[in-house]
């Protein structure tokens, strides 16, 4: 029978026998020794190596708070607004736990950007990563459908207005728009209804789905091992001996330790936020919303959650003018992509695709493609594994070009989302076009000024600074 | 690395650019203190006497404000004037519907008014405080006032008989270089019950009252603050030490 | 690895120290989630004594009250339902109280576990599972006990109280029925909720 033929679990004292037990009928030991005692893990890890961890943390923090405020909040459009007041006040240590989940839900944005960003530093979405990276942008879709969707359960007028906005955006698509919206809502403005339906994704549906994809986030990672700052693969340089990476560590403990430290540093400044600013000067607890939803009475400046401003900006650049800038840019990168290219089939497909969007920029409103590019913004993240075609990973081994664009494309995505927080005045929208430009350059012209670049070579291993 | 670092500080410092970059409605910084328990007692005394007939304050309880240093006797007995129980809601009796046809639009509740009334240009407390004391006699509205703060309200001055009656009065100002500006200035025509000073403290206490009533477990929120922060210190120390003796294996 | 410079004591107890800092961190945390499925206010406040008035009460009727969500029964009681009470003790399982004092305060702690004998107060509520026992006030022969002198049924597992709320010897309840805390403010008014001073 296979139930003896596993080894006994030992180093476990009094619960030797009832992890044996247990592992006999469950792969107790090989899913520890998988993941955590004998993944190895480079050593070189830094500073940008805690946000994956520190996601995970937060993930825990926004279920648990998340369970505690369903038990008390009440999804109906009479009764969600005092609900909410009612947990501040009424509920016992309520006002810890929903200041714990609307800090927790920016949190989570700035540990997701800055964990994306890190990816995008160190290539970490090259080959064999690709599909960690795809799962990942995934969660980040999944994140911000949770965002959007939770934004409007307080029913403040920013919650109502928001989502009034953003499923209009769905309007503007033709032919089907109206009724997807109206599909959407479930009523002819955002209503009771909509209110019902949101709550439930926002408590069970996209949570299953954000579950199911992190977990694939990490099979995949730990399927073909972490990248690192130097982005040299370290199962190429294996201990004769062991068998194990030289740059490696097990995990556990070297980097459960290393983590723990990390997750006590940002939850002092979680606390300090929480605790001390928890509406963080209303970037994190917009002041509208403390308003009851009105259907009849839009504020007077109403603007997305901090971590949507970047597309919003985007949405907002897309004028009647700005148009023209869209038609001349898709006429010069067609023509870039037709020289490139050596197929003719793939040649005569650009051509015709780059006439139906010319025909379209002209025919269709500006605001389709407003939201076309919102969603192109955010899409395009997912063809970053085959736009980047630098012989090397890691920023560190990149030149000028590559480092530049980078840093452009981080100043441009800040002023978009600093932009998008404000009102619409004719400068601003000037500079978010430009910036707007500059996000989609840095992803389209990518396969060329990345083959351009003067890349330094990889080292054989992993620069440690601790080596004596 | 530094230089993103660098740029992990700009993030930081993003919100206090975009505050700085407010609207230009000069509001007076209340001059409040929500540790003054006499001051927040004044300020519920004046609340439930002139706000709490036409607003409601629908979801703090009569006996929370035991969080002030008062008794349940002397709440019920000097801030209850309704058959409302100790324990009930503030709220108020006020048909919605008719109170649209009184003021334009239903008072709101004031819960959380504080809160709502934070904007760029300063705190809730600090448009509150200003708002109160910027009500001037403008006949062409049909309650006869107006105000600085909140053109056209639909709300009258309240107070009037402990302030007086102002007036918005339009100032020529010569400015450096010869050019003139042209400010307005509320100035007080008949004075009320109060002197100025008098009725600014007033309002501050109302104010006050009223920013506790945003918020009343700020006082607990803080105060747990500092001593989650120390334990995460010590916590701090420890995972540290730790991670290093670890680290020590790693060559 | 250089084994001779590690100092597993020092691992030892900073694992330890590290470990029991991130269990006090992850109990304190639990505190509040815990405590958040308490009563909030609200429910408090509901559960905030209640005033009866039972002037126009006939005698050998029963009115009900809501007490913290509860229904509270009000009986007034004939010379004849007293007299049943004093028959009662032999059937009865605990006729003076005993088992557990504290459901029955002290100054109800007598023969008709009331504070003046022609009024019950009680609790409607079965100590079994928590049904409401329905009244069966007129002495007669009945499927669940031939010799019924009039009192309280509970439907869902057949406990029988009597008219002082005592439970019935050999049934599913295990004890008396709760006297609610409560004080006479004049002749035919009560608080319920708030016991007698000094009580």
């Amino acid at each position: 029978m296979a139930v003896a033929e596993k080894q006994p679990v030992t180093g476990a004292g009094p619960f030797n026998g009832l992890l044996t037990w247990v592992d006999q009928r469950f792969p107790l030991v090989q899913l520890w020794r998988e993941h955590l005692a004998e993944y190895y893990a480079p050593k070189n890890f830094n500073f940008w190596y805690y946000f994956g961890s520190l996601a995970l943390l937060v993930l825990v923090l926004q279920i648990v708070t998340g369970i505690l405020l369903t038990m008390h909040y009440k999804p109906d459009a009479a009764q969600a607004f005092a609900s909410v007041e009612y947990i501040m006040r009424d509920v016992p240590g309520g006002w810890l736990i929903r200041y714990m989940h609307s800090t927790g839900a920016s949190a989570f944005f700035i540990v997701v950007y800055l964990h994306m960003f890190r990816g995008l530093m160190y290539g970490s979405y090259r080959k064999p990563r690709e599909l960690i990276w795809i799962f990942g942008m995934l969660i980040y879709l999944s994140l911000m459908a949770e965002a959007f969707f939770g934004y409007l359960l307080p029913w403040g007028q920013m919650s109502y207005w928001g989502a009034q906005v953003i499923v209009n955006l769905f309007d503007a698509i033709p032919l089907i728009g109206p009724d997807l919206a109206l599909w959407i809502r479930g009523d002819y403005v955002v209503s009771d209804a909509t209110l019902n339906r949101f709550f439930s994704f926002h408590v069970i549906a996209i949570p299953l789905v954000l579950l199911g994809l992190v977990a694939a986030h990490i099979m995949a990672l730990h399927e073909v091992g972490s990248n690192n700052p130097d982005g040299v693969e370290i199962k190429k340089n294996l201990d004769p001996k062991t068998g194990h990476p030289v740059d490696g560590i097990p995990f556990h403990p070297y980097y459960t330790v290393k983590d723990t430290l990390g997750a006590v540093v940002f939850l002092i400044v979680f606390c300090v936020i929480m605790f001390f600013m928890p509406e963080f000067g209303g970037y994190f607890l917009e002041y509208n919303n403390y308003i009851p939803a009105d259907p009849l009475k839009t504020p007077p400046h109403i603007a997305p959650v901090w971590y949507f401003t970047p597309y919003y900006s985007i949405l907002r650049a897309t004028t009647e003018n700005f148009m023209w800038v869209l038609a001349a840019g898709l006429i010069a990168y067609s023509a870039m992509v037709i020289a490139a290219v050596k197929i003719n089939a793939v040649r005569i497909a650009v051509v015709v695709i780059a006439a139906l969007l010319l025909v379209g920029f002209f025919t269709l409103d500006p605001k389709v493609w407003g939201v076309v590019l919102m969603g192109a913004a955010v899409l395009i993240f997912f063809g970053l594994p085959w736009l980047d075609q630098s012989p090397v990973r890691s920023i560190r081994y990149k030149g000028w070009l590559v480092k530049g664009a980078l840093a452009l494309f981080v100043v441009a995505f800040f002023i978009l989302g600093y932009l998008g927080t404000q009102t619409v005045t004719e400068g601003r929208t000037l500079m978010a076009q430009v910036c707007t430009l500059i996000y989609f350059v840095f992803f389209l012209l990518m396969p060329w000024y990345t083959r351009m670049d003067k890349t330094r070579p990889e080292p054989a291993r992993v620069t440690w600074q601790g080596a004596h | 690395m530094t230089h993103f670092r660098k740029l992990l500080v700009a993030l930081l410092a993003a919100p206090a650019l975009a505050i700085a970059a407010g609207e230009d409605v000069t509001l007076d910084r209340a001059p409040i203190n929500e540790h003054d328990l006499i001051s927040l007692q004044r300020g519920a005394q004046v609340f439930v006497n002139y706000c709490l007939n036409c607003h409601g304050a629908g979801y703090m309880r009569y006996n929370r404000l035991e969080e002030l240093g008062l008794t349940t006797q002397q709440i019920r007995d000097n801030l209850i004037f309704t058959g409302a129980k100790v324990g009930d809601l503030m709220k108020i009796a006020m048909d919605a519907k008719d109170a649209k046809e009184w003021f334009g639009t239903p008072p709101p509740d004031l819960s959380v008014i504080a809160r709502a009334r934070a904007s760029p240009a300063g705190s809730g407390a600090d448009w509150l405080y200003t708002y109160l004391r910027g009500f001037y006699r403008d006949p062409t509205r049909h309650t006869g006032w107006n105000n600085t703060v909140y053109r056209e309200v639909g709300m009258p001055h309240v107070l009037w008989q402990l302030q007086g009656e102002q007036v918005l009065k339009t100032e020529e100002r010569a400015l450096p270089g010869g050019r003139k500006e042209k400010a307005q200035k509320l100035a007080l025509e008949k004075p009320g019950t109060m002197t100025p000073l008098e009725y600014d403290k007033l309002v501050a206490d109302l104010v006050n009252f009223l920013v506790y009533m945003g918020e009343p477990a700020k006082r607990s929120r803080i105060e747990l603050g500092i001593y989650v922060l120390i334990f995460l210190g010590v916590m701090w120390v420890l995972a540290y030490l730790l991670k290093k003796e670890y680290w020590k294996d790693v060559h | 690895m250089a084994d001779k410079e590690l100092d597993w004591g020092k691992r030892r107890f900073l694992v330890a120290a590290t470990s029991v800092a991130g269990g006090i961190a992850t109990g304190a945390v639990a505190v509040p989630f815990v405590a958040s499925m308490l009563p909030s206010e609200r429910a408090k406040a509901a559960g905030a004594p209640v005033e009866a008035d039972f002037t126009n009460l006939a005698p050998g009727e029963m009115t009900r009250v809501e007490w913290q969500g509860k229904p509270v029964w009000i009986v007034r009681r004939t010379r004849e339902m007293l007299d049943s009470v004093k028959q009662n003790d032999d059937k009865v399982a605990d006729p003076n109280s005993k088992r557990k004092p504290e459901w029955t305060p002290p100054y109800a702690r007598n023969e008709y576990r009331s504070i003046k004998p022609e009024y019950l107060v009680v609790v409607g509520i079965c100590t079994h599972l928590g049904c409401s026992p329905v009244d069966k006030f007129k002495p007669q022969p009945e499927p669940f006990e031939t010799d019924w002198k009039g009192g309280f049924y509970c439907p869902c597992h057949g406990s029988l109280f009597d008219l002082a709320g005592r439970v019935y010897k050999n049934k599913p309840a295990p004890d008396n029925l709760i006297v609610p805390p409560h004080k006479y403010l004049s002749d035919a008014q009560i608080l319920i909720g708030e016991g007698a001073k000094g009580a």
